[in-house]
């Protein structure tokens, strides 16, 4: 079964083509890496998925259910209610760049207050279940600390809890560790790869191709607003065919 | 004379809360309407501002208080004097107030509200839960530079001959020819501000908890 259905997905910003038709689909347990120049369109389309942005033209479906569906009579994507897309948006979580915790929460009033104030779900087991994760990404002890109190990797481990807590179908990262100082880097790392051996459906925009090359199922490459070159992680990262694709790797190599 | 200046102190402090009560929700709403995209939110606000915070307040207060007589011919009673100095007070204010909100606002990284918009907060929701706080905290400098003018344009209100402390000690003063009415209502204007003043810094500190 597709988590995630992005059908002929087009977007601009004023007269800046951004995104140029971009289909894809990705299946429940699978792990994408979506890589590519800075420019490309890959934040764009996080964003687009995660109705950040509004597409153009094109659709968007989570398990078969349409955030928007394109209408060939209007030539324009048409989006479901307010009340529907307030309920499609428990299906994904994303990570960002810069984490964007809240900073006058405390660590687990961040990861709890959107399920129980939003989401309405039992204020109780939502806190059971925020602890049992900070005790997975070894924050246990940080439940009352706040944000700036954190290093940026436990920032980003504890936004990584919060895309986590509603259990949604998919969780995108937008290059979850491109705010961090190198030597943080790993341990972001480590709990995505952790995520991926519970087979989380994820999909990743990293410039860590190595990361890619090791944790993806598939990975994607990018460039001006087009997929140009998908595969296995090793055909498209060692044996890349696309001339762009194998300038990128070659540029990064250096 | 110290039971006179002090009951014009209470109509002083009374002014003064009045118009904090009026002109921090009113502020808010204004600069809502300056921010707006809607060039019928955010034109006339904008003007509204610019005239508040362009012409002197004495005028304003001049302007709020005899308009209704010399405009509409509306007999004016003696009460209206302490009603149009709160109206004038609050509306200056809240046009200042307004600025310091907007820049608060505006100050707040967008990531703030993409983060919440993810995890379904309503519109409303972000507002009051995510952005407010924030904002509260990181205006309270400038409102409290405000807050402390305020005390001491309370004075201000003797332009109608409304019975506050400054009224109050300027006509004790040339009654009994000495200066010592005008030098104890500084003292008092300086005490009020004191405590303002230590006041808004026990909110700044109570709200240091996060950076
Ligand atoms: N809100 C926006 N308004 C205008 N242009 C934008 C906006 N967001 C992104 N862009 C432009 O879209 C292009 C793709 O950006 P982005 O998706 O961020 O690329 P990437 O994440 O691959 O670096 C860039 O040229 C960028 O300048
Ligand atoms: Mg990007």
């Amino acid at each position: 079964m597709n988590v995630l259905t992005i059908e002929h997905l087009s977007k601009s910003f004023g007269s800046l083509s951004v995104l140029k038709d971009i289909s894809l689909k990705v299946s429940k347990g699978e792990i994408v890496a979506v890589i590519g120049p800075s420019g490309s369109g890959k934040s764009t389309l996080l964003r687009c998925a995660t109705m950040l942005e509004t597409m153009d033209t094109g659709s968007l479906s989570y398990c078969g259910e349409y955030v928007c569906q394109h209408d060939a009579s209007l030539n324009k994507s048409v989006y479901a209610s307010q009340q529907k897309l307030r309920d499609l948006r428990r299906m994904f979580g994303l990570v960002f760049q810069n984490f964007n915790l809240f900073p006058h929460y405390t660590v687990l009033k961040n990861i709890t207050d959107a399920p129980i104030c939003v989401q309405k779900r039992d204020k109780q087991a939502v806190i059971e279940e925020a602890r049992n994760l900070l005790r997975e990404i070894g924050l246990a002890d940080k439940e009352n600390a706040y944000p700036y109190q954190l290093s940026g990797g436990q920032q980003q481990r504890v936004s990584i809890a919060r895309a986590l807590i509603n259990k949604p179908e998919m969780v995108f990262f937008d290059e979850p560790t491109s705010a961090l100082d190198p030597e943080l880097t790993n341990e972001i790392l480590k709990t995505i790869r952790k995520l991926a051996s519970l087979r989380i459906t994820m999909m990743i925009v990293t410039h860590e191709i190595e990361f890619a090359r090791n944790v993806a199922d598939r990975v994607i490459f990018m460039a001006g607003g087009v997929i140009v070159e998908e595969g296995k992680p090793d055909d498209v990262i060692l044996h890349p065919q696309n001339p762009r694709t194998q300038t990128f790797l070659a540029n990064l190599k250096k | 004379m110290l039971l006179d200046l002090l009951s014009g102190l209470v109509t002083s402090i009374a002014i003064f809360l009045l118009t904090l009560v009026f002109a921090l929700p009113l502020g808010l709403v204004i600069s809502l309407g300056r921010m707006s995209k809607r060039g019928f939110l955010n034109i006339p606000t904008k003007i509204f501002i610019s005239i508040m915070r362009g012409t002197p307040l004495m005028l304003q207060i001049m302007v709020v208080y005899f308009g209704p007589y010399y405009i509409f011919k509306i007999p004016l009673s003696s009460n209206y004097r302490f009603i149009a100095v709160i109206i004038a007070f609050s509306i200056n204010y809240a046009a200042y107030f307004a600025e310091i909100y907007r820049a608060g606002i505006e100050s707040i990284p967008i990531g703030q509200y993409e983060a919440a918009h993810v995890l379904g907060y309503t519109k409303c929701q972000t507002f009051f839960k995510i952005i407010m706080p924030q904002v509260i905290k990181r205006i309270i400098p400038p409102v409290t530079n405000e807050v402390i003018t305020l005390v001491k344009d309370t004075s201000l209100s003797s332009t109608i001959s409304v019975l506050e402390m400054f009224t109050i000690a300027r006509q004790l003063s040339s009654a009994q020819t000495s200066m010592m009415p005008l030098i104890a209502a500084g003292i008092f204007y300086y005490v009020f501000n004191f405590i303002v003043a230590y006041l808004m810094e026990q909110l700044e500190k109570a709200l240091n908890y996060y950076r």
